[in-house]
């Protein structure tokens, strides 16, 4: 789950994260009077929570209380396009309004699993405030890790070895070590998947700051964090997504024009890329679960039918423990309940008594295009989209 | 011979008494497992369908002999449960549970240093040896007994790659399902280095997924140690940065684990890549020279 700088902001304040000073505001009027507040001058920023953002005209300077408000009144309710959002953007609906510092060093902090170690570890470089990731395909060198123990956080002496690589000394030193030991149990205290600190700022005074935040959060952890759960933004999210997630679906919107309904992630991304390879476009992926019940087989094809670029769906189904014919049942069950689809669907099942699966398909009248395996059934999907 | 599960394996089911573990603890007797227990802490004295259900893996062991668990604790309990058959000293943990937390994960681990368990998953189908035992959720009927070990991140992915090996007539030594979450028990190397052992496996299948860097690992290790023929496919060519394609480890993160890049090391490594899913099979049968 993703929530805003903001929030994020807030998060690591509580474990003792100096941030800039300033609030988030959905008026632009009250955008001015925080400026005024500020002392005259402020960064406005987009509450989106797609990264990019200053590329995309969402980051400003406002060297006066009006300046603030009139930047403000550009930014929200734009569409803010950056790298990360696609070419329809997002809306803002939010702008952080914070205090403009003097800028004498930016620096990248960060923590994350590392999958092959099986534990977290913190990253850093002195290459902040650029895409990091530029800077870990080119100069890699230039990109601390330090593995950190779960149960133990951040040693200091860890901690220190960061500061020395990051080349700080001094009372800046102990500063950075404070503020990335706050980092270390902000992630460990709060099931986050990514605390990102990026730029990480040195101010002439030498003071150390966030000056932007970014935290992720472990999905399978919501359960047991209610504080984290209240600050989901739906709005950011993409609503047939949302409503995936109802009924237990898991659904990711993309651009093609074939509509895919699959039980298990491995099968369902196995079957996007053969659609691909036979030259069609996924419209999404769908895991509809284990047993593609017929409740689930009918949420699914609602998402997938209310999407407008969606040609033909293609149903891929390996019944395991659940039988192929009762499968069967559930879809045109599902089909009638909705009282027919507007497209083609070709149907691919496989597994237990799969000769009376396929025949309750064909003989349940709404025209079902009936393919044999998965390379079949992605060629006749794909010439039912329209061809290549 | 087969890996891990044979006919040696005594399996206990934790989370037998709740409506999936009864279904599928049955569904491994009907496939000839010997289920020897369940737990549920207070429903010791109780029995599942013959079946003795015991307060602690403690006792159960005691009782019955398990050298082998199953759970499907739900997934706030889970970490204790994989935690607890380890501290009874039970051999093989099959850890089918979805949704669990990393930072639970991360104490298993720690815990699992000090204990000579093997853990498989957790969000994994479980293992079978076809003709001898299956201990994990995937239809028994669909396996074959055979020479081929199969060894996957997926569950439904990769029945599809024994259906198409059993139609070809190509049956199965052992079949590993390692699961999809970033943190688990039992890693690619770990399984291809059982098969390397074991006389009865002459080709491997290796269902790999976007995301981290496990399969380049794999690669890289079969390069070095191992002879007999792989055939590799990656999950997820088609996936776009940044979104977790239902498995909580299939993401590409920072431009880091796409398909294109471990298809790349698996060709390098000499494996044989398959483009399609539908010809996982077929390659194999080609590399076997059948």
């Amino acid at each position: 789950m993703k929530i805003h700088e903001f929030q994020a902001k807030d998060i690591l304040r509580r474990f003792g994260v100096a941030t800039p000073r300033g609030r988030v505001t959905d008026s632009a009027a009250e955008a001015r009077a925080i400026c005024a507040e500020l002392g005259g001058r402020a960064v406005v920023k987009a509450q989106i929570h797609a990264g990019g953002r200053g590329k995309g005209g969402g980051v400003k300077l406002a060297h006066s209380p009006e300046e603030a408000e009139q930047v403000a009144g550009r930014i929200l309710g734009m569409q803010l396009v950056t790298p990360q959002t696609g070419p329809e953007g997002q809306k803002v609906r939010r702008v952080l309004i914070e205090e403009a510092l003097d800028i004498a060093q930016e620096l990248y902090v960060s923590m994350t699993l590392d999958r092959a170690l099986g534990r977290p570890v913190i990253m850093a470089s002195a290459a902040g405030g650029m895409d990091i990731e530029e800077v870990a395909a080119s100069h890699p060198e230039k990109i601390i890790r330090q593995a950190v123990d779960p149960h133990l956080g951040l040693l200091p002496f860890e901690g220190r070895r960061l500061a020395r690589f990051l080349g700080l000394s001094g009372a800046t030193a102990r500063k950075a070590v404070d503020l990335l030991s706050a980092l270390s149990r902000a992630y460990l205290e709060t099931d986050a998947s990514l605390v990102e600190i990026n730029p990480m700022l040195i101010t002439g005074g030498g003071e150390v700051l966030a000056l932007d935040a970014k935290i992720n959060f472990d999905d399978n952890a919501l359960f047991r964090r209610p504080d984290v759960v209240a600050l989901r933004d739906l709005d950011e999210e993409d609503p047939a997504e949302v409503e995936a997630g109802k009924h237990n679906l898991n659904f990711i919107k993309l651009d093609g024009s074939i509509g895919c309904m699959v039980n298990g992630a491995g099968l369902a991304m196995a079957t996007m890329d053969i659609i691909k390879l036979y030259g069609g476009e996924p419209a999404n992926f769908l895991d509809v679960g284990g047993s593609a019940s017929q409740e689930a087989v009918a949420a699914a094809f609602r998402i997938l039918v209310a999407d407008p670029g969606c040609k033909a769906v293609l149903i891929n189904i390996f019944g395991g423990i659940a039988r192929t014919d009762r499968i069967a049942n559930g879809v045109v069950g599902a089909i009638r309940e909705l009282g027919g689809v507007p497209v083609p669907v070709v149907v691919r099942l496989e597994g237990t008594n799969v000769e009376q699966g396929r025949a309750i398909l064909r003989d349940a009248g709404f025209g079902f295009i009936v393919a044999e395996h998965m390379a079949d059934a992605a060629e006749k999907v794909v010439a039912a989209a329209g061809g290549r | 011979m087969a890996i891990w599960v044979n006919n040696d394996t005594r399996l206990l089911v934790q989370g037998i008494t709740g409506k999936e573990g009864t279904f599928h603890a049955l569904g491994c007797r009907d496939y000839g497992t010997k289920v020897v227990a369940g737990v549920t802490p207070g429903k010791g004295g109780t029995t599942v369908e013959g079946i003795p259900v015991f307060d602690s893996v403690e006792q159960a062991r005691a009782a019955t002999g398990a050298n082998a668990s199953m759970i499907f604790v739900p997934p706030p309990f889970a970490a204790d449960a994989i935690m607890e058959a380890a501290g009874a000293g039970i051999e093989l943990v099959v850890a089918i549970t979805e949704g669990i937390p990393v930072s639970d994960m991360l104490k298993v681990k720690t815990f699992l240093r000090d204990h000579p368990t093997r853990l498989i998953g957790p969000n994994c189908p479980g293992v079978i040896s076809p003709g001898m035992a299956k201990i994990g959720i995937m239809p028994g009927h669909i396996h074959r007994p055979g020479t081929v070990g199969v060894i996957s991140r997926s569950g439904t992915l990769t029945y599809e790659a024994v259906w198409q090996l059993s139609n070809l007539g190509l049956g199965q030594s052992t079949c590993v399902g390692i699961g999809g979450d970033p943190v688990n028990g039992t890693h690619f190397i770990d399984v291809l280095s059982a098969f390397k052992d074991d006389p009865d496996t002459e080709a491997v299948i290796l269902i790999g997924e976007i995301g981290g860097s496990a399969e380049e690992a794999a690669a890289e290790w079969i390069a070095a140690n191992f002879k007999k023929p792989v055939v590799g496919f990656i999950a997820g060519r088609t996936a776009p940065p940044g979104r977790r394609m239902g498995h909580a480890g299939a993401i590409i993160a920072g431009g880091k684990g796409t398909a294109t890049e471990k298809m790349a090391a698996m060709r390098e490594a000499g494996l044989h890549v398959v483009e399609s899913p539908a010809e996982l099979g077929s390659t194999i049968q080609r590399a076997l020279g059948r």
